[in-house]
């Protein structure tokens, strides 16, 4: 069974990777890849008070998700969503275990409301008005290969516009040793069920059990390993060279995503 | 709704009883599962629904990185009311590929990592060798857990949208079925006790120092249960017993409006309720018992009750069954969904525990005891921290 949509918007993010537009040159090896510390802009649609209380995944699936809209066309507040974060914001998370270990366990109301795994999404619809429906997911490793799943039945069972953020940041010490995802990392896709003058590409994805591409670059398939959300980079390095093509992406131990990418 | 979905095995295991019968006979004697709180070390005045002796449960030897609070209570409801069986035989049926898998979470095995945090090297600061993130912290680890103990290769997700997660996976698992992409889907929710919400909700001040009264006048806060609720969904067959129960409408909403407040006049939730009567091509009045939200704090309980006196007017039958499991967070979806195709099949409205004077300004038909009658519809809700709204409607097949 094959399930189809329109790219019609792409954001990205990551170190070394500032936007969709400057990082294609990368992908496609016609500039060195320069691995940096990701650059997480503030999130200036968020109120004064929300924007104080937002940590680095709330920046990374803002930046990400609105720079895919606004190459998309479309209004953010008319976006389905699908959240697909491998965890939620480690910081707070450390913080929070770091006091019910101590003697004074009264953690912050906003510590507490941050630590829920839908907190990205949450203020998401704070800054875009968005009312409409957000799935929130996550699928450890594989949690590109489950957003892309989601958001494509979305769009073809349902006849809607969706919004994909897969979306990953990284644990403090001594939660880093145990999960070490490397650095923040995010990939925001609008998808469509039909083809518009934004759209980009064409995608068809099946379950497979064929192997995962890789990628050339030494540390650009290392950042593809290093972060859940970068295994969508082939996807985006194949959408890059604007050719039919083929790639398999990474998804659970015993199952992956064939995805057919037809440029628009 | 053009395609119905069969839900042909369902189970939960609450603080109100482990497995169906114990649920359905507590719900017919309103005996609840709430008790002060002595989880842990905790040091709050509370009440919580905790599920006995989950300590016991024996984790399978290829499963033990698993081994953690929540995925014990996760094997524990799976292996009640021949669920696990029904999986199976499903599995036998589709092939494991076309079986797909979809657990609401809100925590996860975080208390896993919350008494790591207190053994941690006092040199170094590391957490000990024995914690493993992948397999117990991360909030995919319950649906990890449920995938491998069915050996499956199909699709897999944990739906993590705070209160509503286990009401979502319907939804997410109706797509996958829909696209064609799987045969039957594993739906549940399973949260249990931690730190981090006790201590959580207590510093919002939303926790009450005594069991939780849903839509009472006083209530003052919720009492935070754990469970573990799943459900077999198939695409309905030809032919089907009367009390068969269908899943026929699913509404989702986000309020955009605040992080932990609702929105005040119930927008979010009044949409998902009208897009779920929508997809069922249902009228309100057609609905016959409303599993409410109801977690008990002021704020949640005004803004659910205007959206559902604004949809329903004051006559549709309707409690919340937290005051009996307690508010079992990423699990109450699921849970919920069971308790209304007990009540579905039973004919068999169940009351809400510990309310003794329904709030006056919520012109509600808030049930003080149990109803027994035909029952046709029904409709839960689940709102989520953050605004991640879901309504979910059944039917029997008749």
């Amino acid at each position: 069974m094959t399930i189809s949509a329109y790219i019609d918007g792409i954001g990205l993010l990551g170190p070394g990777l500032n936007d969709w537009p400057s990082a294609q040159s990368i992908l496609l090896g016609q500039q060195t890849y320069q691995p940096s510390k990701t650059v997480l802009p503030s999130p200036i649609l968020l109120p004064t008070a929300e924007r104080r209380r937002s940590g680095a995944v709330i920046k990374l699936t803002l930046a990400a998700g609105l720079e895919a809209i606004a190459a998309s066309g479309q209004e953010a507040k008319k976006l389905a969503s699908v959240f697909s974060l491998s965890g939620g914001d480690g910081e707070n998370c450390h913080a929070i275990c770091e006091m019910l270990a101590s003697e004074d366990r009264a953690i912050s109301p906003t510590r507490f409301h941050n630590s829920v795994h839908n907190a990205a999404a949450g203020y998401w619809g704070i800054a875009t008005g968005a009312m409409t429906n957000a799935s929130v997911l996550s699928a450890f490793d594989a949690s590109f290969g489950a957003g892309l799943l989601e958001a494509m039945a979305q769009v073809v069972v349902d006849d809607i516009h969706t919004l994909l953020l897969a979306c990953d940041t990284p644990y403090p010490e001594p939660l880093h040793s145990t999960r070490p995802i490397t650095d923040a990392f995010g990939i925001a896709l609008v998808l469509a069920p039909r083809r518009s003058t934004h759209s980009v590409a064409h995608i068809s994805v099946a379950i497979t059990d064929a192997c995962a591409n890789t990628l050339n670059d030494g540390a650009l398939e290392s950042l593809r390993l290093g972060i859940p959300a970068a295994r969508g980079l082939p996807l985006l390095e194949a959408i890059a060279t604007r050719q039919n093509a083929r790639v398999v992406l990474d998804y659970l131990d015993n199952c992956r995503l064939d995805v057919t990418v037809t440029p628009c | 709704m053009l395609n119905a979905l069969h839900i042909s095995s369902f189970t939960t295991t609450s603080a109100m009883g482990r497995g169906l019968d114990q649920t359905l006979a507590s719900l017919r004697q309103c005996r609840g599962g709430l008790l002060p709180c002595a989880f842990d070390n905790v040091e709050l005045t509370t009440f919580i629904g905790e599920v006995p002796d989950v300590e016991a449960v024996s984790m399978p030897p290829q499963l033990s990185a698993f081994n953690c609070r929540n995925n014990r209570l996760a094997k524990l409801g799976l292996e009640q009311d021949g669920f696990d069986i029904a999986v199976r035989t499903a599995i036998e049926r589709y092939g494991p590929a076309r079986v797909g898998v979809f657990i609401g979470t809100s925590t996860a095995g975080i208390l896993q990592t919350e008494l790591a945090y207190r053994r941690r090297d006092s040199a170094t600061g590391a957490l000990p060798p024995d914690f493993i993130y992948h397999t117990t912290h991360s909030t995919f680890s319950v649906a990890d857990f449920t995938r491998r103990y069915f050996n499956l290769s199909g699709p897999a997700v944990a739906v993590s949208s705070a209160c509503s997660s286990s009401a979502k996976v319907f939804s997410s698992a109706r797509r996958m079925l829909a696209a064609g992409l799987i045969d039957a889907a594993v739906v549940g929710g399973v949260d249990s006790l931690c730190l981090t919400t006790l201590y959580g909700f207590n510093s919002l001040g939303l926790i009450s120092e005594q069991a939780c009264r849903p839509f009472d006048a006083d209530r003052n806060g919720i009492s935070i249960g754990e469970a573990a609720a799943f459900a077999l969904l198939e695409r309905t067959p030809e032919h089907l017993a009367a009390d068969a129960v269908l899943l026929l409408g699913i509404g989702e909403s986000s309020d955009a409006y605040h992080m932990s407040s609702p929105h005040p006049q119930g927008l979010g939730a009044r949409m998902a309720m009208q897009d779920a009567l929508c997809m069922a091509a249902l009228k309100p009045a057609d609905i016959d018992y409303i599993n409410l939200h109801g977690t008990a704090t002021q704020s949640n309980d005004a803004s659910e009750g205007k959206a559902v006196f604004d949809l329903f007017g004051s006559d549709t039958p309707c409690s919340s069954t937290k005051g009996a499991t307690g508010h079992t967070l990423g699990a109450a979806g699921g849970v919920e969904a069971v308790i209304c195709a007990l009540t579905l099949q039973n004919g068999l409205l169940p009351a809400g525990l510990n309310t003794v004077h329904p709030d006056p300004e919520l012109s509600l038909n808030y049930l003080l005891k149990n109803r027994e009658q035909p029952v046709e519809f029904v409709l839960s809700n689940s709102f989520g921290f953050g605004g991640t709204n879901c309504s979910l409607i059944f039917g029997r097949a008749n």
